[in-house]
């Protein structure tokens, strides 16, 4: 893994010594190679040059981190229970950060703040709750760090944390405990990574069908502590649907139902204030999710619609007609073509003749739908036609399965886009927000607009690529995920203005009816705005349950609230 | 003054104003033929989808915002939603416009023909016209001019049209529908038409409201309507109608677009073509119906010189920018958008303040020419009759001119001529309100030879007439002086020195007079700096910690002040008195503007009232107005007529604080 980037160490882009954009490694399907129109679209869309390199600072200083604060009582007592633990500079580093942009970019140029003193690894249940017992006894910060994949800066060390911060990895609690086939639940691990719950769940011939973009790296706990969602949520659902039951441990004792019950009715749900918590009341230790039988048959799709309004209105049709009971799964792009084009094909030769010259589309507005639709192959086949029928109404063009699949790998590497960006004075980041059906071209379009104008206003030389798609669909609305990217260079202080114009987009974003975030979180990203978002004695509830649980903020990230 | 510090003012004489360019120099010297006929491709919205007036109506039909007022209307009234759904597709089509490029090309070509007759130029400043299409490309435009004669919507619509601009639509009102043949092609030329009352018909507002709202969404064309509601008969700007406003505003509260540039264009016109017919309005002479027929005996006024018009197209104002950090729109993400809403008080405010803040800019791009100055002092002549000597008023035009620059006035004194050349060309220009004789200027009120017998009050009226169009001018300058005005006043009238005395009393009259003039609510104590920063800037006043004196060389300009502002006292304190003393307890609503001329009258010619301008009915009703709104006077509503409850002790008191008989109350609005 990297320590200042996204992902595998040995999967990256890069532009080889021909000046080509290629892709390395063997993990992937796009893994090693050439990818023509990358250079292009980089110059062209950013004015970034190869000849311009920001290159990262290459291995971690360690003296450039600080000496850990340690708390000798704590440790002697963890020594003594055996759970392994480290002050290494190098494991606290790792835990110190999530994914935003502006912990992303720190690391590159080699800049470190406050870190956690020392990481433990607790094994299982009865480990963590000893080292919360520990915590509390001693008066020692703890941060849950489960796959590092926030984006919410929701594992920043509060620089005011006077405390020695103890960062609690969850990673060796990593076992499905046991398998119910006769109710179709499986008790896990919460430190479990996504792809290993889902292989190890294939080869007993099941499922969870909860895969979020970051399913690679992000665990199970961390899913449950920030109400994800997967790309598959129409046939799943979202995790809050998956959960059945929940352990965890928090200062004041372990809280979890006393059965398995598919759902009851005693008075607000406590997994509610579990599903969100972000860290901030206790550690997610076992879960117990829903699974189904692997699919009979998996079908990709795509469609090509002449525009985004278009391409929308379709999927408002499609959310209406075929539901989200139906077995089919949907994501969206509405990236440029050019972008698109560079991982899918799906504007060549004859085709791309056909749908700009006979079909009379415009190559600048036209947009992509990639599916895929699982389950057994009749229900399949049938919601397939429905779809592309749909589809058709709207003035959608099937683009093929190959292009679907394409698509719904692109998902997975875009993530390592940003990494070759930075390399060339490009600064990017991605949000998301839901937002009703009716309100969904107009947040879109403003949104946009904002930030253009922001950049503008700001002095960035460049316009700045200014996107979106729509990722998930629900009956009463959809999820839109905004990406924002532009070339800093001349810019003294790239990193503040980038944070103001995000700022600015996200004000933007809840003055046109959208949320404060769809399945990110807020962390401490965004919880200046927490209290508009849920009213004042809605902020009141949430404190007060902190105060109970938590009344000597052992669990110190301070997320939320 | 806690806010001291952080308190300053631009001094308006540094204001930046574009160069003017003369659009009718070029008309002049080529074919109106060919240029009516000229390539016209302008500039368009960067998001349009084109539509034409067709789709436009179906699209407004098949609106949800219509289907939900429709289901609605028939809960309530137990039509048939079929019935209404006609009754709507009837409003709509009587509404539209047509716009039709070739019925602009008419009217261009046969504009030129009468423009080049009536005026000796029309001054554009060509800047703003640049700022117009830039915005009118970037985001949906709302064109607001100001609003003196029914010139104004053709002259814009010429104006964009000669510049290749895209062509508004534009809000009339249905009275000129009355004019058949002229009524379509002011509908073939952008025009569309709404009725002048509708206040309870929901099915009407929803129509209406939406066919404005889809144009500006989708960018289709600048929209056009006049903030000040009808046409200004006194010059002085009109308190802002907020209907159309609210409306235009919606689709950005709503983040139906990104943004909305309100344009605001000041129209100035050198001689107002209506000049007489408004002064005989307010006298109680009703307004001719608009016909064709009525439009051509308008024919006689194409002999003579109207001389020129100047049109200023504003700096555009972005509403989100106004709109930052005042409104907070999550409030619209509760309810489905096509549910019409009640604007809640912030949303309220901020229109208000939205198009005072329009109305002012319009003000202060009014282009006043030398004779409005002179018409000032002419007004303030111990003796209308006698007049002022050519050289007094000559020395008094050019202290004032200076006095007006240094307030901000946009002034255009030819700085070519001689003073003595300026003035002999107003004046000859005006040769119908002014007369000079043996070396004196006086108005000309003996004017127009009345066959038969007249009794004294019909000769009152009569010499008033000029007095009013005299008004009407110097009503252009108001703006630039009644800030300090109210001030000068209020510093006469107060028992003190005293800061707070004065700023009570300043507050007093504001409040009594903001039906009058254009006083944004909620302003006044900003008024009150703005008028200080101006009289101490100019050596008039001088201000301590607590007291305001007046400076020995500031004497003139106070005396100018306070007379500019003393008709409007009086008047008031006339309609008080006549409300007190002579009203009935049987007067309606209706009653009153006839009863309130009598008394008038009476008073001029008893000598205890100096001003004939009183006689206005504009004046009259404004004060009225104000009488309402303080509380002084209720409306009591019976079957059918309006009858009025006059509470008399607080008239009695207002009246006498008026006149400085009684202390000013302390002000309610602020504390210094």
């Amino acid at each position: 893994m990297k320590w200042n980037g996204w992902g595998y160490s040995d999967s990256r882009f890069l532009f080889n010594k021909k000046g080509q954009a290629e892709f390395t490694g063997k993990r992937y399907r796009l893994s090693g190679m050439i990818i023509p129109g990358l250079k292009d679209w980089m110059e062209g869309t950013f004015g970034a040059s190869l000849q311009h390199k920001a290159p990262a600072t290459p291995i971690l200083n360690s003296t450039a981190v600080q000496p850990a604060t340690i708390n000798e009582a704590f440790v002697e007592e963890v020594k003594a229970t055996t759970i392994p633990f480290s002050v290494e500079a190098e494991d606290r580093v790792f835990r110190a950060h999530g994914h935003c942009l502006h912990e992303i970019f720190a690391l590159r140029e080699g800049k470190i703040g406050r870190v956690p003193d020392m990481v433990v690894w607790p094994s299982c249940h009865s480990d963590v709750v000893k080292i919360v017992e520990l915590a509390s006894k001693h008066n020692v910060c703890l941060i849950p760090y489960g796959g590092g994949t926030s984006v919410s800066s929701a594992l920043e060390c509060p620089p005011e944390e006077t405390r020695s911060i103890v960062s609690l990895d969850t990673s060796q609690m990593n076992r499905i405990l046991w398998i119910d086939e006769k109710n179709l639940t499986a008790h896990v691990e919460a430190g479990i990574v996504g792809q290993d719950l889902e292989r190890l769940l294939n080869e007993s011939g099941y499922c969870t069908g909860h895969e979020p973009d970051s399913m690679e790296f992000s665990s199970l706990g961390g899913w449950v502590a920030t109400r994800a969602s997967g790309m598959k949520k129409n046939i799943y659902g979202n995790i809050e649907d998956l959960v059945v039951h929940v352990k965890m441990v928090t200062p004041r004792g372990v809280i979890e139902k006393s059965c398995q019950g598919p759902r009851m009715s005693t008075g607000p749900d406590v997994h509610h204030f579990i599903m969100g918590s972000e860290g901030t009341l206790g550690v997610v230790t076992e879960v117990t999710l829903k699974i189904r039988p692997m699919p009979e048959y998996q079908k990709y799709g795509s469609v090509v619609f002449p525009n985004f309004e278009q391409g929308v209105a379709c999927l408002r049709e499609v959310a209406k007609q075929v539901c989200a009971k139906s077995l089919s799964c949907f994501f969206w792009h509405a990236l440029k073509p050019q972008v698109s084009s560079i991982f899918t094909s799906f504007l060549d030769g004859l085709k791309k003749f056909y749908i700009t010259k006979f079909k009379g589309f415009d190559p600048n507005r036209l947009c992509v739908a990639t599916l895929l639709f699982e389950g057994d192959r009749e229900k399949v086949l049938q919601h397939e036609k429905q779809v592309y029928d749909i589809a058709a109404k709207f003035g959608g063009l099937a683009a093929g399965e190959d292009n679907g699949q394409r698509g719904y790998m692109l998902t997975f590497v875009i993530a390592y886009l940003r990494d070759l960006g930075m390399e060339y004075y490009v600064i990017g980041e991605s949000f998301e927000t839901s937002v009703p059906w009716d309100r969904v071209l107009d947040i879109c379009r403003n949104v946009k607009a904002r930030i253009i104008r922001e950049c503008k206003d700001k002095g960035v030389q460049f316009p700045p690529l200014s996107t979106c798609r729509v990722t998930q669909t629900y009956d009463a609305g959809a999820c839109v995920y905004f990406y924002f990217a532009f070339n800093y260079r001349g810019l003294s202080d790239p990193i503040h203005m980038f944070e103001q114009v995000e700022h600015a987009a996200r004000e933007e974003i809840l003055a046109n009816g959208g949320s404060l975030s769809h399945h990110h979180g807020v962390g401490k990203l965004r919880k200046e705005w927490m209290r508009e978002t849920v009213s004042d004695v809605g902020l009141g509830m949430l404190k007060s349950v902190k105060d109970y649980v938590d009344p000597n903020n052992i669990f110190g990230n301070r997320n939320l609230l | 003054m806690e806010n001291k510090a952080t308190y300053s003012h631009t001094d308006p004489m540094l204001k930046k104003r574009d160069e003017f360019e003369d659009m009718l120099e070029e008309r002049r010297n080529s074919s109106d033929f060919r240029y009516a006929l000229k390539c016209y491709t302008p500039v368009v919205y960067k998001n349009l989808t084109p539509c034409d007036a067709n789709s436009l109506k179906s699209m407004v039909l098949q609106s949800d915002q219509l289907h939900y007022v429709i289901s609605q209307v028939s809960k309530e009234t137990g039509r048939t939603r079929e019935d209404l759904q006609e009754e709507a597709s009837g409003i709509i089509e009587e509404m539209a416009h047509r716009l039709q490029l070739s019925t602009v090309r008419f009217f261009a070509f046969a504009l030129c023909k009468v423009f080049k007759t009536l005026f000796k130029s029309i001054c554009v400043n060509e800047d703003g016209i640049q700022r117009l299409q830039q915005a009118i490309h970037e985001h949906p435009v709302v064109l607001l001019p100001s609003h003196r004669s029914y010139m104004d919507f053709l002259l814009m619509s010429y104006i964009l049209y000669t510049y290749d601009i895209a062509l508004p639509v534009i809000a009339a009102g249905m009275d000129f529908m009355g004019m058949k043949v002229v009524g379509e092609m002011l509908r073939m030329s952008g025009a569309f038409f709404i009725r002048r009352s509708f206040g309870g018909d929901k099915l009407y507002w929803a129509v209406f409201s939406e066919y404005v709202k889809t144009i500006l969404k989708n960018g289709l064309a600048p929209v056009e309507f006049f903030l000040e509601g009808t046409r200004s008969r006194t010059s002085k700007s009109l308190t802002p109608k907020l209907g159309l406003l609210n409306i235009a505003i919606d689709p950005f509260l709503k983040g139906e677009v990104f943004d909305i540039s309100l344009v605001p264009v000041s129209i100035s016109y050198e001689r107002i073509l209506e000049e007489s017919l408004y002064a005989r309005e307010m006298l109680g002479v009703p307004k001719p119906k608009e016909s064709t027929s009525g439009l051509f005996k308008a024919r006689k006024v194409l002999s003579e010189d109207y001389g020129s018009i100047h049109v200023y197209f504003g700096q555009p104002v972005s509403v989100r920018q106004l709109a930052e950090g005042r409104v907070n729109r999550c409030q619209f993400s509760l309810t489905p958008r096509y549910i019409p809403m009640r604007p809640n008080e912030d949303v309220q405010t901020f229109v208000n303040d939205t198009a005072y803040r329009l109305v002012r800019a319009q003000e202060e791009n009014m282009v006043l020419k030398p004779w409005v100055l002179l018409a000032t002092i002419l007004l303030q002549a111990e003796d209308l009759e006698r007049g002022i000597p050519l050289e007094e008023l000559t020395e008094q035009a050019l202290w004032l001119r200076d006095l007006c620059r240094q307030y901000g006035g946009f002034l255009h004194w030819p700085d070519h001529m001689t003073p003595s050349e300026v003035i002999s060309s107003s004046l000859s220009l005006h040769h119908g309100l002014v007369r000079l004789s043996e070396g004196n200027v006086y108005l000309a009120l003996s004017g127009e030879a009345q066959s038969g017998p007249v009794s004294p009050e019909e000769q009152v009226l009569s010499r008033a007439v000029p007095v009013l169009s005299c008004v009407s001018y110097r009503n252009q300058a108001l703006h630039v002086f009644v800030r300090p005005a109210l001030l000068a006043t209020a510093v006469h009238t107060s028992a003190s020195n005293n800061k707070q005395d004065i700023f009570n009393t300043f507050s007093f009259l504001r409040n009594m007079f903001c039906n009058e003039f254009i006083l944004c609510p909620n302003a006044t104590v900003q008024d009150f700096e703005e008028a200080c920063f101006l009289l101490v800037k100019t050596g008039v006043l001088q201000v301590s910690q607590q007291e305001m004196v007046v400076t020995p060389r500031g004497h003139r300009t106070m005396s100018f002040l306070s007379r500019l502002l003393l008709p409007f006292v009086q008047g008031y304190q006339v309609v008080c008195a006549f409300l007190c003393e002579k009203a009935s307890d049987t007067l309606t609503e209706k009653e009153f503007v006839q009863a309130i001329r009598k008394f008038v009258i009476k008073q001029l010619l008893s000598g205890t009232l100096r001003y004939p301008e009183v006689l206005s009915s504009d004046l009259q009703k404004n004060a009225f107005a104000a009488l309402l709104r303080l509380g002084a006077v209720h409306k009591v509503k019976s079957v059918d007529q309006t009858g009025l409850k006059i509470n008399k002790v607080t008239v009695n008191s207002l009246e006498d604080t008026l006149g400085g008989k009684l202390p000013t109350p302390k002000a309610s609005v602020a504390r210094l």
